[in-house]
């Protein structure tokens, strides 16, 4: 369907590519990020870090460091055990060291914090920290971690016998292992989603400052979730007298998030009791290669996908077994039910009924982490996994991947629909996305030139992925984080003079939030969005919320905006038959007034009954113009879409190029065009990423081999190809809006396009698979061992 | 130890002592609190940094501060006149070339040179000459558009549409 504008560009609200509102001070470097804070007396914080993955520490010397210009402090685990502040809980309500005080369990773990007057004396102090270490042999193989008699990691947790943490299964295992037994046909392949790491530009970082005199924490910090950190903190330090009331989180501008600063590290920690210690405001900025080595990672799934269906084509079930390698704690970024985060969405875009999913969780000596890289909760797994066994299938039938997506589909009639998995997805309309993709790339054609070049024996091939997401999390019944449930929020403040201050629980890193939250509450009231200021960040003025991940802003927050604009519209509408002296039954809305019904001159204006609300409210009612609104979302949104991505690879050099990609997209109801598209291009830079350039490599003694930009490649603009992007559109029917989230979507939907695409054009020799990062060296190696290619 | 040295910024003369060691980056951000230049790596990878120096684009971390004595440093705050925004400015603006901003300022310094030895840049030659700084957010398509709706404004010509073509 197509979405039509209800507001003029003066009031812009959805469906207008409004410039946004934010860019003016980033263009002009006035841009406000967390090491462009300058305290009066502020200290700086850097720190020691293991050279080894897993040792223990046998000595901590200081002396030289604490003689070293500059340097106050040198904080060490046996300082912050004093105040039962060495550990600390995760996410996922495991334990976490702030910093050791008897082992290491991973390379770049914190070992100590020097604090000083400046950030090089800090540095020098760090340099001059000396640290015995008895060093171990490290567990860095999760399937060796598991196996019977392997070294026990975590003697700190009395229940634990090994390394195994948790075991979570979904769907039904009797039905789909009898599937399994009977179906024509079957394919199995095992794919590994190595570690990532997000390496959003602006890395982590904080201001602790405690001031004594009044027992008040102000935190400024680089956090997704400002409001459920100052209750980690609170739980955290509450014990030392640091109550929520006394703790005030700033997150002012964030440089780029991707799940990774929605994790607690232990750096914010030391820095909070560094300075209420000191009483002085306390600075830590970590370095890029201290991001990219003790940060949260992502991924690191090990997935054996089996589908089972018939000769002719059906799809009929899927079997799932996940083992994921966690590091030494469980500090992932799920919602607590959920420890595979929304893996089981994995069943995908296509109608059977028979799935069974089980997964298992371990520790080994690696940093820990579990952060989405820009998606929901470990979205991007599940549909790695049924995209790339979905095309397997196709290829063993012999039948082209868009005909036998096109077949499998689930179709429009049958939403909303309930999945294998015990998902019901909100709605959908798959098979228009994939023809229109095919139609803007000219698939028919694409074809018939891979036929001329094979023939000619050149390599070109062509990948499709036709994704659901599942964003928006969600329903307060099934999500929460340490038990505080996932709603979140929007405070409006009209002001006398009908411009507006609106306040949310989220927390933009980007994504433009101070430009689209407007355009919703334009929408609604028909207040010029360039009249209403868009404030997040700071819990002491902006309403509880869950914070901006997983592409939930718009579909919790965004709906709280749409909801509390109704409730001020509702407002208005009293006023407004009040001073028209009219029932409010005979009120008719346009955006930006009411009128007379038939009497369309007998008018009132949203401004004119916003002044009213200040200056000649009816009797009996209150003043002001004001609301605010929880939103706890009835279910999740299911954005999807299909991708299409056409690649060269050359035979000599196995360099692989993406000549074309096509994305189209369905995010529902659409805020601005121009928006959702800068989203679906940087998404899709980032699904390049993973498919072809980025992992976290480790050595057997635990040493990570790319712990800098230099090795570990982020795509530049070389990399990255100029990207073609559309939409269909199909409304969530449950969100006031009919919108979903987006932000996520090309993250999750490019990497198995581009998979696809590439074992499509290495088909002909026999290839079936290879796990990404493909790499020109992995695709020369693979036609190497089929005589393809000669060694050199 | 400590070395006094003037520099200009932004077309003020600053003299200020600094460590032989102090990198330029930390010059402009900590010493003279100009906060629009940014540190994104500490390997020289990312370009965050990038500023002007006698109007040769530079990554200002892999620079002392001291070798920029006697030299004019142009950074993000520089860039507008009293006449309006840098072309660069609008066009990032007007193309949607930024989301989280932090990339922008060195994006933007290392295209003032850029489009200075190349005024009418392919976007093949606008994507290698970027390829010194790195963005995560933005997938670079509205940058290369950016840079061309700027190339296109200091030439003179007739602008290039800002609408999306999200069809």
């Amino acid at each position: 369907m197509i979405q039509e504008r209800k507001t003029s560009k003066e009031i812009s609200g959805m469906g207008h590519s409004m410039k946004r509102k934010e860019d003016g001070r980033f263009i002009q470097g006035k841009g406000h990020y967390v090491d462009d804070i300058k305290l009066d007396g502020m200290l700086y914080m850097d720190i020691v870090r293991s050279p080894y993955a897993y040792a223990k520490i046998k000595s901590i010397k200081i002396e030289k460091a604490m003689a070293t210009p500059g340097v106050v402090a040198v904080v060490t685990g046996r300082d912050l055990e004093k105040y039962n502040l060495h550990w600390m809980p995760t996410l996922m309500s495991d334990t976490q060291m702030v910093l050791p005080t008897d082992t290491v369990m991973y390379q770049a773990q914190e070992v100590a914090a020097v604090i000083a007057t400046s950030r090089y004396a800090a540095a020098d102090g760090v340099e001059a920290v000396e640290v015995e270490y008895e060093v171990m042999k490290p567990l860095m193989d999760p399937y060796k971690a598991l196996a019977p008699g392997a070294p026990l990691l975590r003697p700190d947790k009395k229940d634990k016998k090994d390394n195994h943490i948790w075991h979570w299964e979904a769907g039904d295992r009797k039905k789909t292992d009898k599937l399994f037994e009977t179906a024509e046909v079957k394919v199995k392949e095992e794919i590994y989603l190595p570690r990532i790491h997000v390496a959003s530009i602006e890395t982590c970082g904080c201001v602790a400052s405690y001031d004594k005199v009044n027992n008040y924490l102000t935190m400024y910090m680089t956090t997704q979730a400002p409001h459920a950190i100052r209750t980690v903190i609170a739980l955290v330090a509450g014990h030392v007298g640091l109550t929520e009331e006394k703790i005030r989180v700033i997150s002012p501008d964030i440089g780029g998030g991707f799940g990774g600063k929605v994790p607690v590290y232990p750096g914010y920690v030391i820095a909070i009791a560094v300075s209420f210690l000191v009483g002085k405001p306390v600075k830590w900025i970590e370095d890029r290669s201290e991001n990219l080595q003790a940060d949260s990672f992502a991924r690191d799934y090990h997935i054996t996908a089996e589908m089972a269906g018939t000769k002719a084509g059906k799809i009929q079930g899927i079997r799932f077994k996940v083992l994921a390698d966690h590091g030494y704690t469980d500090a992932a970024a799920n919602p607590s039910k959920y420890p595979l985060g929304l893996f089981s969405i994995c069943t995908g875009s296509y109608d059977y009924d028979t799935a069974f999913i089980e997964s298992d969780a371990v520790y080994t000596n690696k940093p820990p982490g579990g952060v989405a890289y820009r998606c929901s909760f470990r979205v991007t797994e599940a549909v790695h996994a049924i995209e790339r066994i979905t095309d397997k299938f196709a290829a063993t039938i012999g039948k082209d991947p868009a005909a036998f997506r096109m077949q499998n589909f689930i179709k429009k009639e049958q939403f909303p629909w309930k999945s294998p998995t015990g998902w019901t997805y909100d709605s959908g309309d798959y098979a228009p996305a994939l023809q229109k993709a095919m139609d803007v790339i000219g698939y028919d054609k694409m074809r018939k030139e891979q036929v001329e070049k094979r023939k000619k024996g050149e390599i070109m091939g062509i990948g499709i992925c036709s994704f659901t997401e599942i964003v928006g999390a969600g329903p307060s019944k099934d999500f929460d984080i340490l038990g505080i449930k996932m709603f979140d929020s929007a405070e409006i403040r009209v002001h006398p003079t009908g411009k507006a201050l609106a306040r949310f629980g989220t927390k933009s890193q980007g994504q433009g939030h101070e430009t689209t939250y407007a355009q919703i509450i334009a929408e609604e009231l028909g207040i010029p969005a360039e009249n209403i200021q868009v404030e997040e960040g700071d819990t002491d003025t902006a309403p509880y919320g869950l914070g901006t991940y997983a592409s939930r802003s718009t579909p919790t927050a965004g709906a709280a905006a749409a909801m509390a604009s109704r409730k001020l519209r509702d407002k208005a509408r009293k006023i407004a038959a009040y001073l028209l002296e009219v029932s409010e039954a005979d009120l008719e809305w346009v955006p930006g007034k009411f009128f007379v019904k038939g009497a369309p001159e007998k008018s009132k204006t949203i401004q004119e009954l916003v002044f009213a609300a200040y200056t000649n409210h009816p009797p009996g009612m209150e003043a002001g113009f004001e609301a605010t609104h929880y939103y706890d979302p009835p279910n999740l949104t299911f954005p999807f879409g299909s991708y299409i991505c056409v690649v060269d690879i050359d035979k000599e050099t196995c360099e692989i190029k993406v000549r074309r990609f096509v994305a189209i997209d369905d995010c529902g109801n659409i805020i601005n065009p121009m928006i959702v598209q800068g989203q679906v291009h940087g998404g899709l830079t980032q699904g390049i990423a993973p498919a072809m350039y980025e992992e976290l490599i480790y050595d057997d003694e635990g040493n990570i081999l790319n712990g800098t930009l230099m090795d570990y490649l982020v795509p530049t603009a070389v990399e990255s190809p100029s990207w073609e992007t559309g939409h269909t559109c199909t409304p969530s029917p449950h969100h006031p809006i009919g919108a979903k989230g987006v932000g996520e979507s090309p993250t999750v939907g490019a990497p198995p396009a581009i998979a696809n695409a590439i074992i499509d054009a290495l088909s002909p020799y026999g290839i079936t698979h290879m796990d990404i990062p493909i790499t020109p060296y992995k695709v020369w190696k693979a036609l190497k061992e089929k005589g393809v290619v000669k060694a050199i | 130890m400590e070395k006094e040295i003037t520099v200009t910024l932004n077309g003020d003369p600053k003299t200020v002592t600094v460590e032989p060691r102090l990198l330029l980056v930390h010059l402009i951000r900590e010493n003279l609190n100009a906060t629009g230049t940014h540190i994104g790596c500490d390997t020289s990878n990312c370009g965050a940094c990038t500023v002007l120096l006698d109007g040769k684009s530079v990554k200002s971390c892999t620079i002392l501060a001291i070798q920029a004595n006697g030299k004019k440093i142009t950074t993000v705050e520089g860039l507008a006149t009293a006449a309006g925004l840098h072309p660069l400015q609008e066009g990032f603006k007007e193309n949607h070339a930024l989301h989280c901003g932090f990339c922008t300022p060195g994006m933007m310094m290392r295209a003032v040179e850029l489009l200075e030895k190349n005024p009418n840049p392919t976007e093949e030659e606008i994507r290698r000459g970027i390829s010194g700084n790195l963005c995560r957010c933005t997938g670079y398509n509205n940058i290369v558009k950016a840079i061309q709706y700027a190339g296109a404004k200091l030439r003179g010509e007739k602008l290039p549409s800002t609408e999306p073509v999200f069809v």
